[in-house]
């Protein structure tokens, strides 16, 4: 298919209108009754019907245009790009990688540490708070718990759908020890990690004989129980009423936030009240949080037991033929991954000050898988890609004012929040199939580092 | 079909009254044989005789229905292999295998391949991960020792080219000769070879023999399933046959293939042979 000459010109031209007039006509057929079309109740509480033709008109255009552009524009010019290569002989794949792709990772870690003050610098005091809180350290957590759930799923090949458990587990740790013994955040830190990695122990042990599917559902099943027990044990947890006012952390115990505390950080530096200083300390917490859990994975990836983990994700058999113990190695990586889910979860309890049930469902173990597969299984670096567009696209989404005038002011983007995520996850996938990251940077080399097609590793089966 | 008393002295692996049955079916039925010591071992047989499940119940991936399977160390230690668990079979009593459809990490690189064989001596050099952490160097020399042992097979497989490249990437031969390599990695002192010459082409069933006579007279002994008469009769230096379950046959290479059951049991006898087959069978079976 070569569309190079002028009468073929107008031949994609012809072919563009008709598939364009086409996938207008299937777009009217499938919207017509969905979006042309609303029901509501009105004052005398009937159901009534109104009719939203400019909304279906838009929806109708989109799919038209849409397809008319790909198929008279967009197509010839990327197949003509392709022959022109062709004909050039130059292979798509170079090894030359700009200077921003080399330097990523330092330009990614030095934006990151000047981020709160540009934020500030930027939108003022106050209005920086959003941007810190919402987008920073919102973010940052989902990047810390993708990097956590990353060793089970992404290294060890072991699929837990149940991964919010441990967030749980962590969260409860700390607002509970803390309320009933008054324990600092830096201490209950790292019991919070030690007691979710515990629970990944007690899971992991009876769990663990099972493969694939089974595997997926019991973990799904024990992210269940462990929300209903913190909502039916009302003495402990107060149930749906969740924990509040909970203790917020300390500047390493020399200053406190609290607005009324006599050693108050903005007082102590004379700074105005704002609580904008405590959300990027906080912000620099879960920073370095994030950097420890990768350094600790980059670590054991070079380790014996990292190794293990790939190695049983590959192939479980060929493992005991080598004499790897393989309840014990999946245990670890159990352990290792619910620990780092306990410490972002003792962070955000910290963070919220408030934490109950409704925070730990089952979709939150989705949208935390989901960052891990569109990230590139074992890729700390596409998963962290993968969360800054999957969480930071739906904060995103609130600010989309503009899409308003586009479907009518009834339009609330937030509402599309999941369908968007959905479509942006399929269309990701079609192109991506291995995730934004596919290939694997091996853990030791003779001669040359050379990273490892994603065609060659495999997803594990439990 | 008595084992050879005499031999036990020098005998790694020892064989005796296995049976295996799954649910009707008696796959092996009171199988006995030894493997010597320094010596290549071939276990043949017809398709369906059951060598490999002979094998999964050495390298226990089966647990025998009946018998005893007993592994001496050059230390002189003894091991029932069909008491252990699965992995602690090579761990602790030092059997490695490779398997008839390829086992190998296909994502890793044939390096890293070789060095999650050396599992369990890195592991207690990195103080179980902890002092590894901590980046002490004794960690550092193990792991430098690890590739150097790696770079060593390497070498005796001639893949030492294609180290840095996925496992999955070599071609057949290559990846046969990488899972020897892997499994030599654990430092056996019985590696457990199932159909090593499958699929390969005659240049490479030489370069094979080779290898395999190499890792001999370095002091592992071998036992081996194969078809390829060529590669058993060439560098076996004890054959034992197999058919539907029972042994038939013990000894020599050419002892075997002048056996007159040997020969009944690969090519079909002749009419007034079969009744006395039959016989046999049925003393066996019933």
């Amino acid at each position: 298919m070569a569309y190079t000459t002028e009468n073929n010109q107008s031949g994609v031209m012809t072919k563009a209108i008709k598939e364009g007039i086409f996938a207008g006509v299937i777009a009217l057929g499938m919207f017509l009754l969905f979006v042309g079309i609303e029901t509501y109740q009105d004052i005398n509480n009937q159901l009534v019907w109104r009719t939203r033709w400019g909304l279906l008109g838009v929806f109708v255009a989109v799919a038209a245009i849409g397809r008319f552009v790909t198929v008279g524009f967009i197509k010839p010019h990327l197949d003509s790009r392709k022959l022109a290569k062709a004909k050039t002989g130059v292979l798509e794949i170079s090894d030359e990688k700009g200077f921003f792709r080399t330097h990523f990772l330092k330009i990614a870690l030095i934006f990151l540490l000047c981020y709160p003050f540009l934020a500030m610098l930027i939108f003022g005091r106050q209005g920086s708070l959003k941007y810190v809180d919402n987008f920073g350290i919102q973010i940052l957590i989902y990047v810390m718990l993708a990097w956590g759930l990353n060793i089970v799923v992404g290294l060890a090949g072991l699929l837990d759908l149940g991964y919010v458990a441990f967030y749980a587990v962590g969260a409860y740790s700390y607002a509970l020890l803390s309320a009933h013994f008054g324990f600092s955040f830096w201490l209950l830190l790292p019991m919070a990690g030690i007691l979710a990695a515990l629970w990944g122990i007690i899971l992991g042990f009876p769990v663990l004989r099972l493969r694939g599917d089974y595997l997926a559902i019991v973990t799904l099943a024990f992210g269940e129980i462990i929300r209903l027990v913190l909502i039916n044990w009302t003495d402990v947890t107060r149930g749906t009423f969740g924990i509040s006012g909970i203790e917020k952390a300390t500047f390493f115990g020399i200053w406190s936030f609290d607005v009324g505390a006599a050693n108050n950080f903005n007082k102590a530096w004379g700074l105005p009240s704002s609580s904008v200083y405590y959300k990027m300390f906080l912000f620099y917490i879960i920073l370095a949080l994030c950097m420890l859990t990768a350094y600790v994975t980059i670590r054991l990836r070079r380790m014996p037991i990292g190794r293990a983990w790939e190695a049983l994700r590959e192939d479980e058999i060929a493992c005991r033929s080598l004499g790897i113990n393989t309840v014990t190695t999946k245990l670890t990586a159990f352990a290792t991954g619910a620990m780092f889910g306990g410490f972002a979860g003792s962070f955000f309890a910290a963070r919220q000050g408030f934490v109950s049930p409704e925070s730990f469902v089952f979709l939150e173990s989705a949208v935390i898988l989901a960052i891990v597969v569109l990230g590139g299984m074992g890729s700390l670096t596409g998963i962290a890609i993968a969360a800054v567009v999957m969480v930071g696209g739906t904060e995103l989404l609130r600010e989309m004012e503009f899409l308003k005038h586009v479907f009518g002011p009834d339009f609330t983007p937030e509402l599309y929040r999941m369908l968007l995520f959905g479509l942006a996850m399929v269309i990701v996938m079609l192109f991506k199939p291995r995730g934004f990251v596919g290939t694997r940077e091996p853990t030791a080399f003779l001669k040359e580092r050379k990273a490892v097609s994603g065609s060659f590793t495999k997803e594990g089966h439990g | 079909m008595a084992t050879g008393t005499t031999m036990t002295k020098d005998a790694i692996l020892k064989v005796e009254h296995l049976s295996m049955k799954f649910g009707g079916l008696m796959a092996i039925n009171d199988f006995s044989f030894e493997a010597k010591r320094g010596e290549i071992t071939a276990l043949i047989g017809p398709n369906g005789a059951g060598k490999t499940t002979v094998f999964n119940c050495i390298t226990g991936f089966y647990k025998p229905t009946m018998g005893m399977i007993t592994l001496s160390r050059e230390n002189g230690n003894e091991f029932l292999l069909e008491r252990l668990r699965d992995f602690e079979i090579n761990k602790v009593a030092g059997v490695s295998r490779t398997f008839q459809n390829i086992r190998l990490f296909s994502g890793l690189t044939v390096l890293e391949n070789l060095l999650v064989a050396q599992h369990n001596v890195l592991m207690k050099a990195s103080g179980f991960t902890v002092l590894g952490l901590l980046g002490l160097p004794a960690y550092k020399t193990a792991a430098k020792e690890a590739i150097d042992k790696a770079r060593y097979w390497l070498e005796l497989a001639d893949l030492i080219d294609r180290a840095d490249d996925p496992a999955g990437d070599l071609s057949y031969g290559a990846q046969r000769r990488l899972e020897i390599a892997r499994a030599m990695c654990t430092g056996p002192e019985l590696l457990c070879l199932d159909e090593p010459a499958a699929g390969l082409n005659p240049k490479e069933s030489l370069t094979l023999n080779t290898l395999l006579r190499t890792i001999r007279d370095g002091g592992t002994s071998l036992l081996l399933i194969e078809h390829d008469m060529s590669v058993v009769m060439e560098i076996s230096d004890h054959v034992v046959v197999l058919e539907y379950g029972q042994k038939i046959s013990d000894g020599t290479p050419d002892h075997v293939k002048n056996d007159p059951k040997v020969i009944a049991a690969y090519l079909g006898v002749e009419d007034d042979e079969v009744e006395a087959i039959e016989e046999k069978l049925d003393e066996g079976t019933v």
